[in-house]
């Protein structure tokens, strides 16, 4: 038996380590640890309500506009406002380009990489043009000697099963992704100012006001991003899942599957957005509405001062780094629990959730992929690797031709000069209020409780909280630490397979590998040649 | 750029370290800049950069040249520069610490160059968590290896938490290993606020002890102050590098002159509707859609030294005023506490079309020589104020802007 940390996990957000134990070349136990605590819910206490708007952006640079727009719902809620369509619009487009931006990064940017192996594509011997000067490129890059973000990787380990010609057009198409990701971006900071940290949907709507310019400059960037994602992305994944099928049977997890929904249509009504909310438990495909005020979090395992799981409008946060000790406290990331289970969250939950509410798209889409990959009529394939890659693929489908639409029906609105974005509101001397909405990695939650005008309390729970929740009270683990169970590993100084179910969640935290031998403790960093 | 007004300078150290932006590179140290700003480009230009058409190349050397304020005449200097970065890519050691990677997100959407072409074909970045292949032990030997080549250009992305255990990579902590490779990099690059002065997670009651690069580590770091980094200000910072091999020269609080010389305010494509006193009063109003001044729904810009108006951001499609929104002032020492009421009207600006002001509209706006000496003087009381914004809520709740959620 032996012990494998990966401190750090590199491409993801953030600081993450991990650390498994392998028995019989597969993952027996696993310990997921968040190592950065910064402390946003303390410093938002006291402060003026809509500074969190900006504030809790800060929490994550990668989905800001998920923060921004679940502190603006959270602050709308303690008001009792909502804002008018426009400004319900704008946020829709702001939100829907930075989770195409955001997917179309982790899939060619970060996780891609565990299944394609840019050495090979070397050996690749394209017909195209366009293929040949990649090849080019990336041969002069690599005889440079100088492989900047390619080195030392695990090139040439026996998991990577695709021939050189796919690699080399995975090589070409993370290179487009780069220009694809900015360009999404883009479409958020015309609406929004900047991205990441876009300025112009507070609580009350938008601060900005859409003109037919806006859409004139916006409508292009879009409509090509969506002709990319569904003649590249798509494409891409299901060329490349056929030589992974095996994943489809790794790194399960739970199966339970919580979404608060997103994307809003006028109603405000979470299980009418786009993406509804919902959970479903224990892989059964039967959709239940989600209340949450069954959420709690539970500190047990993480560096707090221990109490009762609560619910986090009156949770508390105190820091108390003790030592790093996984069989007692070993992580910044609390525990959150939908009653008492774990739940993953994620497109997966969101693609689960909708799927088993009977989403007419995301049922179709799901269904053709699945006889696509020739596993049609068995939905329950998706908990695992390849679902969860699969759901992020045609959920950016769906999202890309949802904004489209958004941006048209901003454009009809102004032609029918219904211009309003923002509405008035009095800051209210007491009250609460919870932002539920999805951020690309998963369900985020912030809650806010305001007493003399200003901030008594701000609990956020972030998608990766629910991902990488450490075991709670009761010893039960949390999504990722599950689901490494029964991963193979196949060179223990080369844990490829690790990262493969780790990066699926898509975690918004950061690694690095060393060996521990169970027996002496003794911390050995791994050479590879 | 010398007679750029800027504030003044605070330490006398940091003034030893400065140099002028402008000195002749010696031949000695870059053979391709003898012909400094007077060859046009020649194909052979182009060799070392292989992948990019000629068209591209030029737009790329264009544009790093208007941005760092050189004119054409400094096109063929950078692309010099390029080609011989190019031929020999400088290493980068890009180090997060307590970042939430929304400047490594900047970094992703420059376009000229763009990040495949910065980073793979400009620079060697031989360590960057976010986008490098290699993971856990594999990556730790790559930055080991880096350490010990040494002569690399440090990026420090994230405040350095100064409490024992709380922020740690690879078991160790952070403000140790930042030690052990400022000490190695021939130029030490803060981007963005966190790195800078610790940023928003370093707000009262700051619970992880963040701190900035220079003063965690006892370095000299060229600050790229704003929330996150304008990514044209960091390639414009990198390219200007490579082109002098020089630290810029640098403003009392760390930052680059050249972009951080004047406030927002001053340079705001809505400055005439200020000096004109035609605000808006309420988002979402009519004079909103006018594009009028944000003064009274909170703009931080008259307090704020940076470029956002002239670089934008994200391939220059907007900036926070140009969207409507007021400014929060992120690109400032000490924000967000010094900002904290974002939507609150900053104080101690003297505003035209405002009853109990001394100077009218015409005196601030006409002589930029006065604007300046407006902006400092409200820059000066804003620190100076050091409010304690969660004992003391302000209290211009009379005349607080409308339509930012108080009661009218």
């Amino acid at each position: 038996m032996s012990r494998i940390t990966i401190d750090p996990i590199t491409r993801i957000e953030g600081h993450l380590a991990l650390e498994v134990e392998v028995q019989d070349s597969k993952v027996k136990e696993a310990w997921a640890s968040g190592t950065l605590f910064r402390g946003f819910e303390i410093v938002l206490k006291g402060r003026d309500p809509r500074d969190a708007y900006h504030i809790s952006q800060r929490i994550c640079g990668v989905c800001p506009t998920s923060h921004a727009h679940a502190a603006s719902l959270c602050l709308e809620d303690a008001a009792g406002i909502h804002p008018p369509d426009n400004g319900r619009l704008v946020r829709n487009v702001v939100e829907g380009a930075q989770f195409l931006h955001s997917h179309i990064l982790w899939f060619y940017q970060l996780a891609a990489l565990d299944f394609v192996d840019v050495v090979s594509a070397l050996q690749a011997n394209p017909k195209e043009q366009y293929l040949k000067d990649v090849k080019a490129r990336l041969k002069k890059f690599v005889d440079s000697g100088q492989l900047g973000p390619f080195a030392n990787a695990y090139w040439g380990h026996p998991a990577y099963k695709l021939p050189p010609d796919l690699n080399l057009l995975a090589v070409a198409h993370y290179l487009e992704a780069i220009d694809k990701q900015a360009q999404a971006s883009h479409i958020s900071a015309i609406f929004g100012g900047r991205m990441p940290m876009t300025m112009t949907t507070p609580a009350g709507g938008s601060v900005h006001i859409p003109t037919v310019d806006d859409i004139a400059n916006i409508m292009p960037r879009l409509l090509e991003l969506k002709q990319w994602v569904e003649d590249v992305f798509i494409p891409d994944v299901l060329a490349v899942a056929p030589y992974y099928l095996d994943y489809a049977g790794i790194g399960k997890g739970p199966a339970n599957f919580l979404s608060w929904g997103v994307f809003d249509d006028p109603s405000f009504d979470t299980t009418n957005r786009l993406l509804p909310s919902g959970i479903v438990m224990d892989g059964s495909l039967q959709a239940q509405e989600v209340d949450q005020q069954t959420v709690t979090e539970d500190v047990t395992r993480a560096w707090y001062k221990n109490g009762e799981p609560v619910h986090p409008s009156v949770g508390v946060t105190e820091p108390e780094f003790t030592e790093w000790d996984v069989e007692n406290k070993y992580t910044w990331a609390k525990a959150p629990r939908y009653g008492e289970y774990p739940m993953e969250t994620g497109a997966l939950a969101r693609m689960v959730v909708a799927y088993a509410k009977g989403h007419e798209t995301a049922k179709k889409l799901i269904d053709d992929t699945l006889t696509a990959l020739g596993v049609g009529g068995k939905p329950e394939v998706l908990f695992s690797v390849v679902g969860r890659i699969a759901a992020r693929a045609l959920e950016t489908k769906i999202i890309a031709d949802a904004t489209v639409g958004w941006a048209q029906q901003i454009l009809e609105n102004i032609k029918n000069g219904n211009t309003a974005t923002f509405t008035d509101y009095t800051m209210p001397e007491q009250a609460q209020g919870a932002g539920l909405w999805e951020a690309p990695r998963g369900a985020l939650a912030h809650w806010n409780q305001i007493e003399g005008g200003r901030l008594a309390n701000y609990q956020v729970i972030t998608p990766t909280c629910w991902n990488i929740s450490p075991r709670d009270g009761k010893g039960v683990q949390g999504p990722i630490e599950e689901a490494l169970i029964g991963t193979p590993v196949e060179d223990p100084k080369r844990p490829l397979e690790i990262l493969r179910v780790a990066h699926s969640f898509d975690p918004c935290l950061a690694c690095t590998v060393h060996v521990i031998d169970p027996h002496s403790n003794e911390v050995y960093k791994i050479r590879v040649a | 750029m010398d007679d750029t007004p800027h504030r003044p300078t605070k330490s006398p150290v940091i003034h030893q370290l400065n140099r002028s932006h402008n000195t002749n590179i010696t031949a000695a140290r870059n053979p391709f800049l003898t012909r400094f700003g007077v060859a046009p480009l020649r194909k052979d230009d182009f060799a070392g950069v292989p992948s990019l058409s000629r068209r591209d190349f030029v737009k790329l050397c264009g544009m790093a040249a208007a941005l760092l304020g050189l004119g054409s005449a400094g096109v063929p200097r950078i692309a010099d520069a390029l080609v011989t970065a190019a031929s020999q890519r400088p290493s980068v050691v890009w180090l997060n610490f307590a970042s939430d990677t929304g400047c490594t997100e900047a970094l992703i959407k420059a376009s000229y160059p763009n990040a495949a072409q910065l980073i793979l074909e400009i620079l060697s970045l031989d360590f960057h968590e976010t986008i490098m292949a290699a993971a856990g032990a594999q990556a730790e030997e790559l930055l080991e290896q880096a350490y010990k080549r040494g002569d690399y250009i440090l990026i420090i992305e994230g405040g350095i938490p100064t409490k024992k255990g709380y922020g740690m990579i690879a078991r160790r902590e952070m403000i140790d290993i930042g030690k052990e490779f400022a000490a190695k990099a021939k130029a030490i690059i803060a981007v963005g606020s966190c790195a800078t002065y610790g940023g928003a997670p370093s707000g009262d009651p700051n619970p992880a002890g963040l701190k900035g690069v220079s003063e965690a580590l006892g370095v000299q770091s060229i600050n790229l102050d704003l929330c996150p980094v304008n990514e044209g200000i960091l390639v414009a910072t990198i390219v200007d590098f490579l082109l002098t091999q020089r630290i810029p020269e640098l403003d009392g609080h760390g930052r680059p002159k050249i972009f951080y010389g004047q406030t927002i305010h001053d340079q705001c494509e809505r400055r005439a509707h200020f000096n004109a006193g035609r605000f808006v009063e309420r988002f979402g109003s009519k004079e909103e859609e006018l594009g009028y001044c944000l003064y009274k729904m909170g703009c931080k810009g008259p307090d704020t030294y940076a470029n956002c108006s002239k670089f934008r951001y994200n391939d220059r499609v907007s900036w926070c005023i140009g969207a409507g929104a007021p400014c929060i002032g992120c690109g400032e020492p000490g924000w967000v506490d010094k900002f904290a009421g974002f939507y609150e009207r900053l104080p101690g600006v003297k505003v035209p079309g405002l009853e109990g002001v001394e100077a009218g509209a015409d005196k601030i706006g006409i002589a930029a020589g006065v604007a300046t000496a407006a902006g400092i003087a409200a820059h000066a009381i804003g620190t100076a104020k050091k409010r304690r914004f969660k004992k003391e809520p302000p209290s211009e709740k009379a005349d607080a802007p409308a339509g930012t959620g108080k009661a009218r």
